[in-house]
Protein backbone atom coordinates (compact mmCIF):
# COMPACT_ATOMS: atom_id res chain seq x y z
CA UNK A 1 0.00 0.00 0.00
CA UNK A 2 2.93 2.67 1.18
CA UNK A 3 4.70 1.44 -2.58
CA UNK A 4 1.79 2.02 -4.46
CA UNK A 5 1.26 5.46 -2.65
CA UNK A 6 5.14 6.18 -3.11
CA UNK A 7 4.47 5.55 -6.71
CA UNK A 8 1.53 7.39 -7.44
CA UNK A 9 3.07 10.31 -6.08
CA UNK A 10 6.20 10.16 -8.25
CA UNK A 11 4.00 9.50 -11.01
CA UNK A 12 1.78 12.58 -10.19
CA UNK A 13 4.99 14.37 -9.66
CA UNK A 14 5.51 14.40 -13.44
CA UNK A 15 2.08 15.93 -14.34
CA UNK A 16 2.30 18.17 -11.10
CA UNK A 17 5.52 20.20 -12.42
CA UNK A 18 3.34 20.56 -14.95
CA UNK A 19 0.12 21.48 -13.79
CA UNK A 20 -0.79 24.05 -10.34
CA UNK A 21 -2.75 20.94 -8.68
CA UNK A 22 -4.32 22.49 -5.16
CA UNK A 23 -4.94 20.61 -2.21
CA UNK A 24 -8.75 19.97 -1.90
CA UNK A 25 -10.22 20.01 1.40
CA UNK A 26 -12.88 17.07 1.82
CA UNK A 27 -15.23 17.39 4.98
CA UNK A 28 -13.81 16.83 7.82
CA UNK A 29 -15.80 13.44 9.60
CA UNK A 30 -14.63 10.18 10.35
CA UNK A 31 -13.16 8.39 7.64
CA UNK A 32 -11.59 11.42 5.49
CA UNK A 33 -8.20 9.84 6.47
CA UNK A 34 -9.34 6.83 4.63
CA UNK A 35 -10.68 8.48 1.10
CA UNK A 36 -7.53 10.62 1.22
CA UNK A 37 -5.32 8.28 1.21
CA UNK A 38 -7.32 5.79 -1.25
CA UNK A 39 -8.70 7.40 -3.77
CA UNK A 40 -6.23 10.57 -4.20
CA UNK A 41 -3.70 7.93 -5.37
CA UNK A 42 -5.93 7.87 -9.06
CA UNK A 43 -7.43 11.22 -8.88
CA UNK A 44 -7.50 13.99 -7.59
CA UNK A 45 -10.31 15.01 -4.37
CA UNK A 46 -12.34 17.29 -6.35
CA UNK A 47 -14.45 14.43 -7.70
CA UNK A 48 -16.29 13.84 -5.27
CA UNK A 49 -17.25 17.34 -4.31
CA UNK A 50 -18.30 17.86 -8.50
CA UNK A 51 -20.35 14.89 -8.01
CA UNK A 52 -22.59 15.56 -4.59
CA UNK A 53 -24.77 15.70 -3.44
CA UNK A 54 -27.35 13.22 -5.75
CA UNK A 55 -25.91 9.49 -5.24
CA UNK A 56 -28.09 7.55 -3.19
CA UNK A 57 -26.19 4.73 -1.05
CA UNK A 58 -26.77 2.72 -3.30
CA UNK A 59 -25.06 4.64 -6.04
CA UNK A 60 -21.74 5.51 -3.75
CA UNK A 61 -21.48 2.00 -2.84
CA UNK A 62 -21.49 1.04 -6.96
CA UNK A 63 -19.42 3.98 -7.37
CA UNK A 64 -16.14 3.11 -4.73
CA UNK A 65 -17.10 -1.27 -5.84
CA UNK A 66 -15.77 -0.28 -9.68
CA UNK A 67 -13.27 1.85 -8.27
CA UNK A 68 -11.49 -1.22 -6.19
CA UNK A 69 -13.23 -4.08 -8.85
CA UNK A 70 -12.57 -2.55 -12.16
CA UNK A 71 -9.61 0.28 -11.82
CA UNK A 72 -7.95 -1.80 -8.74
CA UNK A 73 -8.13 1.35 -6.03
CA UNK A 74 -5.75 -0.47 -3.23
CA UNK A 75 -8.58 -1.08 -0.15
CA UNK A 76 -9.03 -3.56 2.02
CA UNK A 77 -13.02 -4.66 2.77
CA UNK A 78 -13.15 -2.64 5.60
CA UNK A 79 -11.28 0.34 4.09
CA UNK A 80 -14.36 0.21 1.57
CA UNK A 81 -17.11 -0.03 4.09
CA UNK A 82 -15.49 3.13 5.68
CA UNK A 83 -14.77 5.19 2.21
CA UNK A 84 -18.79 4.36 1.58
CA UNK A 85 -20.12 5.51 4.98
CA UNK A 86 -17.98 8.65 4.32
CA UNK A 87 -19.36 9.56 1.02
CA UNK A 88 -23.13 8.70 2.10
CA UNK A 89 -22.86 10.64 5.02
CA UNK A 90 -20.96 13.58 4.20
CA UNK A 91 -21.19 14.03 -0.09
CA UNK A 92 -24.57 11.65 -0.35
CA UNK A 93 -28.29 12.75 -1.03
CA UNK A 94 -30.09 14.11 1.35
CA UNK A 95 -32.52 11.72 2.91
CA UNK B 1 -23.00 33.99 -15.96
CA UNK B 2 -24.57 32.45 -12.85
CA UNK B 3 -26.89 34.92 -11.14
CA UNK B 4 -26.99 35.29 -7.12
CA UNK B 5 -30.09 33.55 -6.60
CA UNK B 6 -29.14 30.29 -8.55
CA UNK B 7 -25.56 30.46 -6.26
CA UNK B 8 -27.62 30.42 -3.50
CA UNK B 9 -29.80 27.64 -4.57
CA UNK B 10 -26.93 25.48 -5.30
CA UNK B 11 -25.03 26.55 -2.29
CA UNK B 12 -28.15 24.55 -0.56
CA UNK B 13 -29.49 24.55 3.13
CA UNK B 14 -26.26 24.28 4.92
CA UNK B 15 -25.02 27.98 3.63
CA UNK B 16 -28.36 29.36 4.70
CA UNK B 17 -27.92 28.36 8.09
CA UNK B 18 -24.34 30.42 8.40
CA UNK B 19 -23.62 33.89 8.95
CA UNK B 20 -24.78 36.54 5.82
CA UNK B 21 -21.10 37.24 5.07
CA UNK B 22 -20.01 34.10 4.60
CA UNK B 23 -22.98 33.33 1.85
CA UNK B 24 -22.09 36.05 0.31
CA UNK B 25 -18.28 35.58 0.42
CA UNK B 26 -19.63 32.07 -1.25
CA UNK B 27 -21.64 33.64 -3.74
CA UNK B 28 -18.63 35.87 -4.82
CA UNK B 29 -16.32 32.64 -4.92
CA UNK B 30 -18.71 30.92 -7.21
CA UNK B 31 -19.72 33.98 -9.41
CA UNK B 32 -15.86 34.13 -10.91
CA UNK B 33 -16.59 30.29 -12.64
CA UNK B 34 -18.66 30.67 -15.54
CA UNK B 35 -20.86 27.55 -14.76
CA UNK B 36 -24.50 27.17 -16.30
CA UNK B 37 -27.29 26.19 -14.48
CA UNK B 38 -29.05 22.55 -13.50
CA UNK B 39 -24.97 21.63 -12.33
CA UNK B 40 -24.94 19.46 -9.42
CA UNK B 41 -24.97 21.78 -6.16
CA UNK B 42 -21.88 20.54 -4.82
CA UNK B 43 -20.08 21.91 -8.31
CA UNK B 44 -20.81 25.22 -7.82
CA UNK B 45 -18.24 25.48 -4.70
CA UNK B 46 -15.98 22.79 -6.19
CA UNK B 47 -15.57 24.38 -9.50
CA UNK B 48 -12.85 27.00 -10.05
CA UNK B 49 -10.94 28.70 -12.70
CA UNK B 50 -8.12 27.71 -13.65
CA UNK B 51 -5.36 27.93 -16.42
CA UNK B 52 -2.76 24.56 -17.19
CA UNK B 53 0.39 25.02 -18.73
CA UNK B 54 -0.24 26.67 -22.79
CA UNK B 55 -3.80 27.32 -21.64
CA UNK B 56 -6.09 30.12 -20.53
CA UNK B 57 -7.60 29.60 -17.48
CA UNK B 58 -10.82 26.90 -17.62
CA UNK B 59 -13.10 25.48 -15.70
CA UNK B 60 -11.47 23.46 -13.73
CA UNK B 61 -13.61 20.14 -12.88
CA UNK B 62 -10.83 17.72 -11.75
CA UNK B 63 -6.66 18.42 -11.53
CA UNK B 64 -5.74 14.90 -12.32
CA UNK B 65 -6.66 13.40 -14.09
CA UNK B 66 -6.50 16.91 -15.77
CA UNK B 67 -10.63 17.62 -16.88
CA UNK B 68 -11.21 21.34 -17.23
CA UNK B 69 -14.22 22.66 -19.93
CA UNK B 70 -14.09 25.72 -21.91
CA UNK B 71 -16.30 28.49 -20.72
CA UNK B 72 -19.12 29.41 -23.27
CA UNK B 73 -17.71 32.60 -24.58
CA UNK B 74 -15.18 31.49 -26.08
CA UNK B 75 -17.84 29.89 -28.81
CA UNK B 76 -18.55 33.03 -30.01
CA UNK B 77 -15.54 32.64 -32.29
CA UNK B 78 -15.92 30.26 -35.15
CA UNK B 79 -13.36 28.09 -34.61
CA UNK B 80 -12.30 27.42 -30.59
CA UNK B 81 -8.76 28.78 -29.68
CA UNK B 82 -6.23 26.47 -28.94
CA UNK B 83 -5.27 27.88 -25.64
CA UNK B 84 -8.97 27.87 -24.84
CA UNK B 85 -9.95 24.58 -26.01
CA UNK B 86 -11.62 21.92 -23.13
CA UNK B 87 -9.12 19.01 -21.64
CA UNK B 88 -10.28 15.70 -20.85
CA UNK B 89 -8.51 12.76 -19.79
CA UNK B 90 -9.13 9.64 -17.94
CA UNK B 91 -5.90 8.40 -16.44
CA UNK B 92 -3.96 10.91 -14.83
CA UNK B 93 -0.35 8.90 -16.11
CA UNK B 94 0.21 11.68 -18.70
CA UNK B 95 3.73 11.88 -20.16
CA UNK B 96 5.37 15.01 -20.28
CA UNK B 97 5.90 16.87 -23.30
CA UNK B 98 6.46 14.47 -26.26
CA UNK B 99 9.56 15.00 -28.48
CA UNK B 100 8.62 14.71 -31.98
CA UNK B 101 11.71 13.72 -33.65
CA UNK B 102 11.06 10.64 -31.90
CA UNK B 103 7.52 10.24 -31.24
CA UNK B 104 6.32 6.91 -33.69
CA UNK B 105 3.09 5.69 -34.59
CA UNK B 106 3.08 1.40 -34.83
CA UNK B 107 0.24 0.06 -37.02
CA UNK B 108 -0.36 -3.48 -37.24
CA UNK B 109 -1.82 -6.01 -35.52
CA UNK B 110 -2.85 -9.49 -36.30
CA UNK B 111 -4.82 -8.21 -39.57
CA UNK B 112 -2.33 -6.19 -40.92
CA UNK B 113 -0.54 -7.27 -43.35
CA UNK B 114 3.15 -4.92 -43.46
CA UNK B 115 3.52 -3.21 -40.39
CA UNK B 116 4.89 0.18 -39.78
CA UNK B 117 6.38 2.80 -37.60
CA UNK B 118 5.81 6.50 -39.01
CA UNK B 119 7.25 9.31 -37.46
CA UNK B 120 6.02 13.21 -38.00
CA UNK B 121 8.01 13.76 -40.74
CA UNK B 122 6.94 10.74 -42.30
CA UNK B 123 3.46 11.71 -42.13
CA UNK B 124 4.02 15.17 -43.41
CA UNK B 125 6.34 13.65 -46.55
CA UNK B 126 4.81 10.60 -47.49
CA UNK B 127 0.76 11.21 -47.59
CA UNK B 128 -1.44 13.67 -48.70
CA UNK B 129 -2.26 16.16 -46.53
CA UNK B 130 -5.46 17.23 -45.58
CA UNK B 131 -7.68 19.61 -43.80
CA UNK B 132 -11.08 19.51 -42.32
CA UNK B 133 -13.02 21.73 -39.93
CA UNK B 134 -14.41 19.33 -37.23
CA UNK B 135 -16.37 19.44 -33.96
CA UNK B 136 -14.59 17.88 -30.94
CA UNK B 137 -17.15 17.39 -28.47
CA UNK B 138 -16.68 14.92 -25.58
CA UNK B 139 -19.25 12.13 -25.32
CA UNK B 140 -20.26 13.41 -22.08
CA UNK B 141 -20.73 17.19 -22.73
CA UNK B 142 -23.56 18.32 -20.60
CA UNK B 143 -23.66 15.12 -18.50
CA UNK B 144 -23.83 17.11 -15.47
CA UNK B 145 -26.77 18.77 -16.47
CA UNK B 146 -29.02 15.31 -16.67
CA UNK B 147 -31.64 14.96 -14.52
CA UNK B 148 -31.23 13.19 -12.53
CA UNK B 149 -27.88 13.59 -12.18
CA UNK B 150 -25.70 10.15 -12.86
CA UNK B 151 -22.11 9.43 -11.48
CA UNK B 152 -19.21 10.98 -14.00
CA UNK B 153 -17.52 14.73 -14.88
CA UNK B 154 -19.89 16.69 -14.43
CA UNK B 155 -19.77 18.68 -17.76
CA UNK B 156 -21.38 21.69 -18.22
CA UNK B 157 -21.53 23.08 -22.04
CA UNK B 158 -18.05 23.09 -22.36
CA UNK B 159 -16.44 20.18 -23.39
CA UNK B 160 -16.37 20.38 -26.89
CA UNK B 161 -14.48 23.10 -29.72
CA UNK B 162 -14.41 23.22 -33.37
CA UNK B 163 -11.24 23.48 -35.11
CA UNK B 164 -9.49 23.12 -38.34
CA UNK B 165 -7.29 20.06 -38.08
CA UNK B 166 -4.76 19.15 -40.52
CA UNK B 167 -3.40 15.49 -41.45
CA UNK B 168 -2.83 12.63 -42.89
CA UNK B 169 -6.11 10.22 -43.48
CA UNK B 170 -5.71 6.87 -41.57
CA UNK B 171 -7.05 5.28 -44.91
CA UNK B 172 -3.84 6.61 -46.98
CA UNK B 173 -2.08 5.11 -43.96
CA UNK B 174 -3.68 1.44 -43.96
CA UNK B 175 -3.42 1.31 -48.02
CA UNK B 176 -0.12 1.00 -47.27
CA UNK B 177 -0.32 -1.18 -44.54
CA UNK B 178 -2.51 -3.74 -45.84
CA UNK B 179 -5.68 -5.03 -43.97
CA UNK B 180 -6.26 -8.26 -44.10
CA UNK B 181 -10.18 -9.23 -45.47
CA UNK B 182 -10.70 -10.85 -41.70
CA UNK B 183 -10.03 -7.03 -40.15
CA UNK B 184 -12.95 -5.31 -38.44
CA UNK B 185 -12.13 -2.96 -36.16
CA UNK B 186 -8.94 -0.82 -35.28
CA UNK B 187 -7.54 -0.69 -31.92
CA UNK B 188 -6.17 2.84 -30.80
CA UNK B 189 -3.75 3.29 -27.73
CA UNK B 190 -2.48 6.77 -26.92
CA UNK B 191 0.68 7.33 -24.91
CA UNK B 192 -1.18 8.20 -21.34
CA UNK B 193 -2.15 5.09 -19.17
CA UNK B 194 -3.00 4.66 -15.57
CA UNK B 195 -1.57 5.07 -12.77
CA UNK B 196 -1.95 1.49 -10.97
CA UNK B 197 -0.97 -1.25 -12.88
CA UNK B 198 -4.73 -2.85 -12.69
CA UNK B 199 -6.48 -0.34 -14.07
CA UNK B 200 -7.73 -0.73 -17.31
CA UNK B 201 -5.57 1.37 -19.85
CA UNK B 202 -7.92 3.86 -22.43
CA UNK B 203 -8.03 2.18 -25.47
CA UNK B 204 -10.72 2.05 -28.07
CA UNK B 205 -11.47 0.63 -30.98
CA UNK B 206 -12.94 1.76 -34.02
CA UNK B 207 -14.82 -0.11 -36.91
CA UNK B 208 -12.82 -1.14 -40.12
CA UNK B 209 -15.38 1.08 -42.22
CA UNK B 210 -14.88 4.15 -40.31
CA UNK B 211 -10.99 3.65 -40.23
CA UNK B 212 -11.15 3.56 -44.12
CA UNK B 213 -13.64 6.81 -44.27
CA UNK B 214 -12.37 9.61 -46.27
CA UNK B 215 -12.68 11.95 -43.06
CA UNK B 216 -10.67 9.98 -40.01
CA UNK B 217 -7.37 11.95 -39.94
CA UNK B 218 -4.54 11.14 -38.14
CA UNK B 219 -3.89 14.99 -37.25
CA UNK B 220 -0.62 16.84 -35.94
CA UNK B 221 -1.55 20.38 -35.88
CA UNK B 222 -4.85 22.22 -35.00
CA UNK B 223 -5.87 25.91 -35.99
CA UNK B 224 -2.49 25.93 -38.20
CA UNK B 225 -0.23 25.13 -34.88
CA UNK B 226 0.95 22.11 -33.53
CA UNK B 227 -1.54 20.27 -30.99
CA UNK B 228 -1.45 21.29 -27.64
CA UNK B 229 -0.13 19.22 -25.31
CA UNK B 230 -2.80 18.33 -23.72
CA UNK B 231 -4.69 18.23 -26.58
CA UNK B 232 -2.91 15.02 -28.20
CA UNK B 233 0.47 16.25 -29.55
CA UNK B 234 2.83 15.22 -31.28
CA UNK B 235 -0.49 13.63 -32.98
CA UNK B 236 -4.09 12.72 -32.49
CA UNK B 237 -6.72 10.61 -34.18
CA UNK B 238 -9.68 12.81 -36.10
CA UNK B 239 -13.00 11.47 -36.02
CA UNK B 240 -15.31 13.55 -37.94
CA UNK B 241 -19.07 13.14 -36.82
CA UNK B 242 -18.12 11.06 -33.81
CA UNK B 243 -17.32 11.69 -30.46
CA UNK B 244 -14.36 12.55 -29.18
CA UNK B 245 -13.99 9.08 -26.93
CA UNK B 246 -12.86 7.77 -30.72
CA UNK B 247 -10.24 10.79 -31.03
CA UNK B 248 -7.18 8.51 -29.39
CA UNK B 249 -4.63 11.70 -28.35
CA UNK B 250 -0.89 11.25 -28.29
CA UNK B 251 -1.88 8.05 -30.61
CA UNK B 252 1.05 5.55 -30.12
CA UNK B 253 -0.74 2.10 -31.99
CA UNK B 254 -2.95 1.35 -34.28
CA UNK B 255 -4.13 -2.27 -34.19
CA UNK B 256 -6.14 -4.41 -36.94
CA UNK B 257 -7.73 -7.36 -35.21
CA UNK B 258 -10.41 -9.71 -36.51
CA UNK B 259 -12.17 -10.21 -33.25
CA UNK B 260 -14.12 -7.43 -31.15
CA UNK B 261 -11.90 -5.15 -28.58
CA UNK B 262 -12.59 -6.54 -25.43
CA UNK B 263 -11.44 -3.32 -23.29
CA UNK B 264 -13.48 -2.03 -20.04
CA UNK B 265 -13.63 1.41 -22.14
CA UNK B 266 -15.62 -0.56 -25.23
CA UNK B 267 -17.23 -2.94 -23.19
CA UNK B 268 -18.46 -1.31 -20.55
CA UNK B 269 -18.21 2.80 -20.80
CA UNK B 270 -19.30 4.57 -23.32
CA UNK B 271 -21.75 2.83 -23.89
CA UNK B 272 -25.81 4.08 -24.53
CA UNK B 273 -29.17 1.80 -24.31
CA UNK B 274 -29.92 0.51 -28.41
CA UNK B 275 -32.71 2.31 -30.18
CA UNK B 276 -33.31 4.92 -27.88
CA UNK B 277 -31.78 7.92 -30.01
CA UNK B 278 -32.14 9.19 -33.37
CA UNK B 279 -28.43 8.18 -34.42
CA UNK B 280 -28.00 6.25 -38.09
CA UNK B 281 -24.19 5.26 -37.14
CA UNK B 282 -24.12 1.87 -35.42
CA UNK B 283 -20.94 0.14 -34.41
CA UNK B 284 -22.18 -3.24 -34.98
CA UNK B 285 -19.23 -5.85 -33.57
CA UNK B 286 -19.77 -3.68 -30.30
CA UNK B 287 -23.30 -4.29 -29.79
CA UNK B 288 -25.03 -6.42 -27.65
CA UNK B 289 -28.87 -7.19 -26.54
CA UNK B 290 -29.69 -3.48 -25.01
CA UNK B 291 -26.41 -1.77 -25.57
CA UNK B 292 -24.33 -0.20 -28.13
CA UNK B 293 -21.68 1.75 -28.53
CA UNK B 294 -21.99 5.51 -28.65
CA UNK B 295 -21.46 6.83 -32.33
CA UNK B 296 -21.58 10.15 -33.73
CA UNK B 297 -22.64 13.31 -31.86
CA UNK B 298 -26.28 14.22 -31.94
CA UNK B 299 -27.83 17.34 -33.65
CA UNK B 300 -27.42 20.22 -31.42
CA UNK B 301 -27.06 24.06 -31.03
CA UNK B 302 -25.84 26.82 -28.18
CA UNK B 303 -26.66 30.36 -27.56
CA UNK B 304 -23.65 32.60 -27.72
CA UNK B 305 -24.94 35.85 -27.16
CA UNK B 306 -26.34 37.18 -25.05
CA UNK B 307 -24.18 34.77 -23.09
CA UNK B 308 -26.40 35.24 -20.20
CA UNK B 309 -30.20 36.71 -18.96
CA UNK B 310 -30.36 40.22 -19.98
CA UNK B 311 -32.59 43.38 -19.01
CA UNK B 312 -33.47 45.47 -22.00
CA UNK B 313 -35.99 47.92 -22.44
CA UNK B 314 -39.02 47.48 -24.83
CA UNK B 315 -38.63 48.68 -29.02
CA UNK B 316 -34.86 48.09 -28.45
CA UNK B 317 -33.60 44.97 -30.81
CA UNK B 318 -31.74 42.08 -29.45
CA UNK B 319 -29.49 40.19 -31.39
CA UNK B 320 -29.01 36.89 -30.44
CA UNK B 321 -26.24 34.40 -32.24
CA UNK B 322 -24.85 31.25 -31.41
CA UNK B 323 -23.75 27.99 -33.14
CA UNK B 324 -24.97 24.65 -33.90
CA UNK B 325 -23.86 21.11 -35.07
CA UNK B 326 -24.02 17.61 -35.58
CA UNK B 327 -22.52 14.39 -36.55
CA UNK B 328 -21.56 15.28 -39.90
CA UNK B 329 -24.75 15.36 -41.67
CA UNK B 330 -24.98 19.11 -42.14
CA UNK B 331 -27.00 21.38 -40.22
CA UNK B 332 -29.58 23.37 -42.72
CA UNK B 333 -31.87 24.90 -40.14
CA UNK B 334 -31.59 26.55 -36.78
CA UNK B 335 -35.15 28.04 -35.54
CA UNK B 336 -35.68 30.24 -32.38
CA UNK B 337 -38.54 30.92 -29.98
CA UNK B 338 -39.09 33.97 -27.77
CA UNK B 339 -41.73 32.30 -26.60
CA UNK B 340 -40.65 29.28 -24.65
CA UNK B 341 -41.17 27.00 -27.50
CA UNK B 342 -44.86 28.03 -28.71
CA UNK B 343 -43.80 29.84 -32.18
CA UNK B 344 -40.75 29.12 -33.88
CA UNK B 345 -38.28 31.36 -36.40
CA UNK B 346 -35.73 30.85 -38.59
CA UNK B 347 -32.88 32.23 -37.47
CA UNK B 348 -30.27 32.67 -40.54
CA UNK B 349 -27.22 30.50 -40.86
CA UNK B 350 -23.93 32.06 -41.22
CA UNK B 351 -21.16 30.35 -43.83
CA UNK B 352 -20.66 26.94 -44.18
CA UNK B 353 -17.62 25.68 -42.66
CA UNK B 354 -17.75 21.83 -43.64
CA UNK B 355 -20.62 19.45 -42.78
CA UNK B 356 -18.47 18.60 -39.36
CA UNK B 357 -18.19 22.10 -37.90
CA UNK B 358 -19.80 24.71 -35.98
CA UNK B 359 -22.28 26.61 -38.36
CA UNK B 360 -22.67 30.36 -36.52
CA UNK B 361 -26.24 31.50 -36.93
CA UNK B 362 -28.07 34.58 -35.86
CA UNK B 363 -31.55 36.17 -34.82
CA UNK B 364 -32.64 39.32 -34.36
CA UNK B 365 -35.59 40.37 -31.93
CA UNK B 366 -37.35 43.43 -31.15
CA UNK B 367 -39.58 42.76 -27.96
CA UNK B 368 -42.37 45.43 -28.02
CA UNK B 369 -44.07 44.72 -24.66
CA UNK B 370 -42.70 44.42 -21.05
CA UNK B 371 -41.99 41.00 -19.74
CA UNK B 372 -40.14 37.66 -19.20
CA UNK B 373 -39.01 36.32 -22.64
CA UNK B 374 -37.89 32.60 -22.70
CA UNK B 375 -35.56 32.53 -26.02
CA UNK B 376 -34.88 28.93 -27.12
CA UNK B 377 -32.87 26.99 -29.97
CA UNK B 378 -33.32 24.73 -32.34
CA UNK B 379 -30.90 22.82 -34.85
CA UNK B 380 -32.06 20.39 -37.54
CA UNK B 381 -29.90 18.54 -40.31
CA UNK B 382 -29.79 17.70 -43.63
CA UNK B 383 -31.16 13.78 -42.31
CA UNK B 384 -33.99 15.73 -40.90
CA UNK B 385 -32.88 15.09 -37.32
CA UNK B 386 -33.69 17.97 -34.65
CA UNK B 387 -32.75 18.17 -30.82
CA UNK B 388 -34.93 16.72 -28.18
CA UNK B 389 -37.87 18.56 -26.55
CA UNK B 390 -37.38 16.61 -23.43
CA UNK B 391 -34.25 14.81 -22.37
CA UNK B 392 -33.60 11.17 -23.28
CA UNK B 393 -32.41 10.03 -19.80
CA UNK B 394 -29.45 6.97 -20.13
CA UNK B 395 -27.23 6.15 -17.12
CA UNK B 396 -24.32 8.04 -18.27
CA UNK B 397 -25.77 11.55 -19.55
CA UNK B 398 -24.93 10.95 -23.16
CA UNK B 399 -26.40 12.91 -26.03
CA UNK B 400 -28.02 16.07 -24.11
CA UNK B 401 -29.46 18.03 -26.80
CA UNK B 402 -32.49 19.58 -25.17
CA UNK B 403 -32.78 23.49 -26.01
CA UNK B 404 -31.42 25.74 -23.47
CA UNK B 405 -33.51 28.54 -22.24
CA UNK B 406 -32.24 32.35 -22.03
CA UNK B 407 -34.15 34.58 -20.00
CA UNK B 408 -34.40 38.15 -21.41
CA UNK B 409 -36.28 40.45 -19.00
CA UNK B 410 -37.74 43.51 -20.95
CA UNK B 411 -38.87 46.26 -18.21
Amino acid sequence: MKAVIALAVLLAGAFAAQADEKPVALKDAPGRETVTNTCNVCHSLDYIGTNSPFMTPQVWQAEVNKMINVFGAPATPEDAKVIIDYLVKNYGKPG
Amino acid sequence: MLKRRSVLQAIGGAAALAAPGMVAKLARAAEAVPLTTGLPPGEYNTATLDALPGKKPLIKLSYRPPNYETPTSYFASEFTPNDAFFVRYHLADIPDVIDPKTWKVKIGGEAAETPIELGLADLQSGFEQVEIAAVCQCSGNRRGLSDPHVPGVQWGLGAMGNALWKGVRLKDILAKVGLKKEAIELVLNGAEGPILEKTPDFIKSIPVWKALDENTLIAYSMNGQPLPHLNGAPARLIVPGWTATYWTKHIVTIDAVTKPFEGFWMKSAYRIPTGKFPVVDRFLTQEVPGSTPITEIVVNSLITAPGGPLREKPGKPIELRGIAWDGGYGVNRVEVSTDGGMNWHDATLGKDAGRFAFRQWSFRFTPAKKGSYTILAKASNKVGQTQADSLIFNPAGYHNNVPRPLTVTVA
